[in-house]
């Protein structure tokens, strides 16, 4: 089967020329894993030390790279072909565990960690609290870009709408440092914040009654313990909102040719552009392959005339997957300096190298 | 072995509730079913929690209800004679706070709701598109995980009765989505055995979406390196893939499963809707 790619200026290689982060992004179920996989594989064989980094809590990724045993919260290396002077590494966030990590290195004293750590209430909202997943993947990023055994970090962003939420990392820590109960329990005094006595607060009470009073009390012993960390906190988010929007980060949009996909790798595209982030790269994934024209008249014979339909049937959904990827590109939010690949839709799955190498050839060539 | 008509469930269960990871096609599923279920004379309501506006357009005349967590939360609390603390913080501060210190109080009230529409009769049938993401299996799990946390009070008691629900499968089922590829399958059966085994919900048919059904085409007849022997080969690999994924699924997870079409660039709008649900009332 001949894949036949089809390539539009300006060149898609520039998307590795030198950046230190890549961020791939898109809805669920387009192929954004298996992409941040193959741009990984290629940037190690031209030499680069790379590190692919997935928030997605399924394992495809771990599936896309042949990972038997599954990927973990450190970074494993890839066996790829001998000879090749880059390295591939891989790794699944656990932001539980990324938390910890930072509280340790933010605490003043281990007394204060394990205070923190025991919590019942940090044990409950450390990998769900609402944003808490987005900041520590900005988080760990930080911490992978700065680590010497890489010089690449590609990251594989969650196949939800608020994915892009971690891009405002400060934001968000804010909106957790200001949090409605952790201004109604501080007051600030000279020396930082102080905690309130919470019996001399009837809001407080009152919430007590209706969520229950002891799933209250952890909370606030929570936001107790955690006095005193939020400058280091907020030094470290504001240089990952410098990373993120610097030169030295590039985003890459993945879609497939399908109606309700491309509306929101659109959403995606604007969300980027109203943060002054521009898409270099646009992957449009599981495309139909081109097979070629049919021959000129129908043949005669039942077989004949069914292999001519099924061609014909393939080259309409052809047809109506170009007019929908031509909707993304002619969108104002994708600016003309942005790349373009159209990957053809494989046969099978891609769950092994072999497979993402076909993919990896469909977006770079040989 | 499964059911002779795969679709009873409709009418044995009040609350069907559409779970399965992003881009497997759970919006289509729950506009067929209901779709599906108006056709059988139920008075059908689509619950939608996600904020897409897109279900009244491909179902027309089937009632939506949009529920949002924090709308749901608001009208808990004022109703439980929080809403002098509601006037007091801005409604959405309060939301945050209670929201924060209790997680999954946000998904209780949201079943509690759906529980609460269940039990005024007027519906036969609720077919709930559910959360996003990998966020299904938490959802359900919020009942049980606060019955853990929570002693008294009325969060504990809407958990008890929430659990009730999803326990008795002649008032809630769930109906699973893939597609018929190795890792949304494998999800998939993770996600039945996570559902069944932690949340005790009773799963409904697994729907396979978007899958390439027929019979193998004769390859051969073209000749070698033509268009149409490409196009033929690519077929027939897709076809076996997809056969296989089903026979896989049905060894894994031993439920009827319920099969829907492949829809070319699946533009999908309210004909397409009744086109699917025309290819379960004949199959």
């Amino acid at each position: 089967m001949g894949h036949r790619v089809t390539t539009r200026q300006p060149d898609i290689s520039a998307l590795l020329d030198a950046p230190d982060v890549l961020v791939c992004c898109g809805s669920g179920g387009v192929g954004k894993t298996t992409t941040a996989a193959a741009v990984g594989l290629h940037a190690a064989r031209i030499g680069r030390r790379v590190v692919v980094v997935t928030i997605d809590p399924a394992k495809r990724l771990a599936d896309a790279l042949g990972v038997p045993g599954g990927l973990g919260n450190d970074p494993v290396e890839l066996p790829i072909d001998e000879g090749c002077e880059g390295e591939l590494w891989a790794l699944m966030l656990d932001p539980a565990t990324t938390f910890d990590g930072l509280v340790r290195a933010n605490a003043s004293s281990a007394e204060q960690t394990e205070r923190i750590l025991s919590n019942r209430f940090y044990r409950n909202v450390a990998g769900s609290l609402s944003g808490t997943q987005e900041y520590m993947a900005a988080e760990r990023l930080h911490a992978l870009h700065g680590d010497p055994r890489f010089d690449l970090v590609v990251v594989d962003t969650p196949p939800t709408r608020n994915a892009l939420d971690f891009l405002d990392a400060p934001s968000t820590l804010s909106r957790f440092l200001d949090h409605p109960l952790f201004r109604l329990i501080m007051v600030p005094t000279r020396r930082g914040l102080r905690v309130l006595n919470v019996a001399s607060q009837p809001v407080l009470r009152t919430i007590g009654k209706a969520v229950g009073s002891d799933v209250l009390a952890d909370a606030i012993a929570f936001f107790q313990a955690f006095a005193g960390m939020e400058t280091g906190f907020r030094a470290r988010a504001d240089e990952v909102i410098a990373l993120l929007h610097g030169e030295s980060t590039r985003y890459l949009l993945v879609a497939s040719p399908r109606g309700d996909t491309i509306e929101e790798a659109r959403y995606f595209a604007r969300r980027l552009r109203e943060k002054d982030l521009a898409v270099r790269a646009v992957v449009v994934n599981r495309c139909t392959p081109d097979f070629g024209a049919p021959p000129s008249r129908r043949p005669k014979s039942a077989a004949g005339s069914e292999l001519y339909d099924n061609l014909r049937e393939l080259r309409a959904t052809a047809k109506i997957e170009r007019e929908h990827a031509a909707v993304l590109l002619g969108d104002d939010a994708i600016g003309p300096d942005a790349a373009t690949r159209f990957v053809p839709a494989l046969p099978g799955d891609v769950h092994d190298l072999e497979a993402l190498e076909a993919i990896r050839t469909a977006l770079f060539g040989e | 072995m499964p059911p002779k008509d795969p679709l009873q469930f409709l009418t044995t269960a009040r609350i069907a509730v559409v779970a399965g990871k992003g881009g497997v096609g759970k919006t289509t599923v729950t506009a067929v079913l209901a779709r599906a279920a108006i056709r059988s004379g139920l008075r059908v309501l689509v619950v939608e929690l996600d904020g897409k506006p897109t279900l009244e357009a491909l179902v027309p005349g089937v009632e939506v209800q949009h529920i949002s967590a924090p709308a749901a939360l608001a009208e808990y609390l004022q109703s439980h004679g929080l809403s002098r603390v509601v006037k007091r913080l801005a409604t959405s501060g309060v939301i945050d706070v209670v929201a924060t210190a209790s997680p999954g109080i946000d998904d209780i009230v949201v079943l509690g709701k759906i529980k609460q529409l269940e039990r005024s009769g007027d519906y036969d049938l609720i077919v709930v598109d559910g959360p996003a993401a990998g966020h299904a299996v938490t959802f359900l799990l919020s009942a049980k995980g606060m019955l853990a946390t929570v002693r008294g009070g009325p969060i504990a008691t809407q958990a008890v009765e929430v659990t009730e629900m999803l326990a008795d499968p002649t008032r809630c089922q769930v109906v699973l989505v893939t597609v018929p590829e190795s890792t949304p399958v494998n999800e998939a059966i993770e996600t039945a055995a996570a559902l069944e085994e932690r949340v005790g919900v009773h799963l409904a048919p697994v729907v396979v979406n978007a899958l390439d059904d027929g019979p193998l085409l004769p390859a051969a007849g073209a000749a070698d390196g033509s268009a149409m022997r490409a196009a033929a080969e690519f077929r027939n690999a897709r076809r076996t893939l997809h056969a296989d994924e089903c026979e896989r699924l049905a060894q894994e997870l031993p439920l009827a499963q319920l099969h829907l079409p492949l829809v070319p660039g699946a533009v999908l709008d309210a004909a397409a809707v009744e086109r699917l649900a025309d290819a379960w009332a004949t199959a």
